[in-house]
């Protein structure tokens, strides 16, 4: 297009304190909002669903938010901008995903549980076993995407904040862990969603001035914006149009990418964080009106991100993001500085650090929740505990969470972990969604299914990504660099071909679910299992939204 | 006749094996099962087009348009007239019966 643009490095750009004051804004006013909320925080349905009293709308905002992490918003536009298409594929499969959410899941799980995942798995089946593999799995999840997240921090805090040193950066997640413990203690769940609402509104607003902006410098006209940014790539080139780029290299790495879509596509619907929000809503109807909204919000934000990676192609250019510090997560902020300068950056930044906030507390919440209600109130006091007792565990064990989750942040900033994310997901689909999907559809479904399935798809996911090329043994053809979380490249003890562990554990899951309850002789809970099934369609007997 | 049927369903089991519920539960799996394999299908059919047939999704169809692009802005439009076409079918089809038989169940007055 024109000469390569002259970027200095990205720490150099923008203006840090501008940064700061418009982040700091940010936690001024959440956590006035927060303090606000708290006011009426008195139950337990309060606490961990915020009284059930979010509308539709609302819950779907803050779906958006917890589910629009830095990954999706930095790491999409990033790839997008340097694998073109393949990037784009990640957010259809996140997308496409909601739709298993939304058709099978929201309702059903709403008007049988009250605040868990293992609410609905124990519902018909042996209770202690049952919620304690689901609390397991719900732990899993959680601290994975925890980690991501922080370790992300890390990184995100280099890039926009100017935070080079070490010291500093780990000093920056030891503030974003205090910040997220606070939301949780004092906001609970409604504060959260609060917090959620705000950061997705945002991100939303943020992406789409960008969005525009970009559009407009090529008169609206999407085929100019893709030519100007193949035109800036010379090394893609006209690859950058269509898929392959990243996942066409072999038929392994073709492979790969179906074991990750499937594990995207499934995965979702099992994430427990998602799950949890279904409860925040008074009834079932609103359920569906959150899966709704939130449908038409992540998809539109995955549009805008669209244009932004090409955007950023086309603007910024593939060899000055690969030279600043954050790579690929670099790409919108240096787009952002490139269209509005330090202002805009300083928005955009902002915005990229809420969101980190938002979905560390929303996991925070999500497992200080089956910690204290699955594991403390059900298994370990047996529902023989006051609401009252069991969020004061709640809030204990947020505090313990946030300070591993610093100490994990700090300890993993800087490792190559992106992979996080992504077992995630896979244990989503493996581990969660098949025993979700058979308690709430087959009727024979029992005990031992449900065990073999949750322990079957958490224990192969997390072996299988152990011996993954992602931990050790992958290195840069080019380079010789280590693309492994163990970077030494000597170390090489992988056998497992693939990144994305989906396309063995999931089947695996189901087939272990249906195994497991076929060679069982427990008999089938009629009572418990038509009152499951009526519930779940009906909704008579589901939790009522909190009156104050 | 209302008073009559509340005395009759007693139970979660009695409300199960009413043809009620029966017919509630019919319908609502005709539609999302059905649904869910389309969807899934037509993901898959984009995600393995993707994966293996370069040559066709690199073909140009306008300007810089490729069929790639095209077929993802599909799963766009397909995500969001699933959405649509759940949420006005269950407002009408699901919602309205359900309704009645948790007012059944509850025994609150209709």
């Amino acid at each position: 297009m024109t000469a390569p643009l002259m970027l200095p490095l990205a720490t150099d750009i923008g203006n840090p304190t501008v940064n700061f004051v418009i982040f700091g804004l940010f936690v001024v006013a959440t956590l006035a909002i927060v303090f606000r909320a708290s006011r009426n925080n008195k139950t337990a349905a309060d606490f961990y669903a915020g009284g059930r009293s979010f509308t539709g709308p609302q819950n779907g905002i803050a779906i958006s938010g917890d589910y629009l992490s830095a990954a999706s918003f930095l790491g999409i536009a990033g790839a997008i901008a340097l694998n073109g298409y393949d990037g784009f594929l990640y957010s259809i499969g996140f997308l496409v995903a909601w739709l298993v959410a939304l058709l099978l899941v929201a309702e059903l799980l709403r008007n049988t549980g009250r605040f868990t995942m293992a609410d609905v798995l124990s519902f018909r089946l042996k209770q202690r076993p049952v919620r304690m593999a689901a609390a397991i799995s719900t732990l899993g999840v959680c601290f994975f995407y925890l980690l991501a997240q922080m370790a992300g921090a890390g990184g995100l805090v280099a890039l926009l904040l100017g935070v080079s040193g070490r010291t500093g950066q780990s000093l920056v997640i030891a503030v974003v862990g205090i910040l997220m413990i606070t939301y949780v203690l004092v906001g609970g769940m409604k504060g959260t969603t609060w917090v959620q609402i705000v950061k997705a509104v945002l991100l939303v607003i943020g992406a789409g001035i960008m969005t525009i902006w970009v559009l407009a410098k090529y008169t609206f006209n999407l085929s100019s914006l893709l030519g100007a940014a193949v035109d800036n790539s010379p090394a893609a080139g006209e690859k950058l149009l269509s898929p392959g780029l990243q996942y066409g290299a072999t038929g392994i790495t073709k492979l790969d990418f179906v074991s990750l879509a499937l594990a995207l596509v499934l995965g979702t619907a099992g994430l427990p964080h998602v799950l949890m929000r279904f409860y925040t809503v008074p009834d079932s109807k609103e359920a569906r009106r959150s899966v709704s909204w939130a449908i038409w919000i992540i998809g539109i934000f995955y549009l805008f991100t669209l244009v932004l990676g090409y955007g950023a192609a086309a603007i910024v250019g593939p060899d000055a993001i690969k030279a600043a510090p954050g790579k690929a997560n670099s790409a919108a902020p240096l787009l952002a500085f490139e269209l509005g300068g330090e202002v805009l950056l300083g928005v955009i930044s902002a915005v990229a650090f809420a969101t980190i906030l938002a979905v560390v507390a929303g996991l925070t919440i999500t497992a200080s929740t089956s910690f204290a209600h699955d594991i403390y109130g059900q298994i370990i006091k047996k529902g023989q505990i006051s609401g009252d007792g069991e969020v004061r565990v709640a809030r204990y064990t947020a505090v313990v969470i946030g300070i591993v989750a610093i100490i994990g942040g700090i300890f993993a900033n800087g490792q190559n972990i992106a992979f996080l994310v992504a077992l995630a997901f896979a244990v989503a689909a493996s581990a969660n969604l098949p025993t979700i999907l058979y308690s709430l559809f087959w009727r024979r479904f029992n005990t031992r299914g449900a065990l073999w399935s949750i322990y079957g798809g958490l224990s192969s996911t997390i072996i299988l990504i152990i011996f993954s090329p992602v931990v050790s043994g992958k290195v840069d053809a080019k380079t010789g660099k280590s693309l492994s979380m163990i970077t030494d490249t000597s170390i090489d003890f992988h056998w497992f071909p693939l990144d994305n562990p989906g396309i063995v554990s999931i089947p695996l899951a189901f087939l272990l679910g249906w195994l497991g309850t076929v060679t069982s002789k427990e008999q089938v809970d009629v009572d418990r299992f038509a009152e499951m099934e009526v519930r779940s369609l009906t909704g008579a007997g589901a939790e009522k939204a909190v009156q104050h | 006749m209302s008073d009559m049927r509340d005395r009759e369903l007693t139970t979660y089991r009695d409300v199960q094996l009413s043809p009620d519920f029966s017919e509630l539960r019919r319908r609502f799996r005709r539609f999302v099962f059905p649904m869910t394999a389309l969807f899934l299908v037509w993901y898959f059919v984009y995600v393995l087009l993707a994966d293996y047939a370069h040559g066709f999704m690199s073909t140009k169809v306008a300007g810089n348009i490729t069929v790639a692009l095209l077929f993802g802005l599909g799963q766009f439009v397909s995500t969001f007239a699933i959405t649509m076409i759940y949420v006005r079918w269950a407002d009408r089809r699901i919602d309205p019966d359900a309704e009645k038989l948790r007012h059944q169940i509850e025994g609150e007055p209709q």
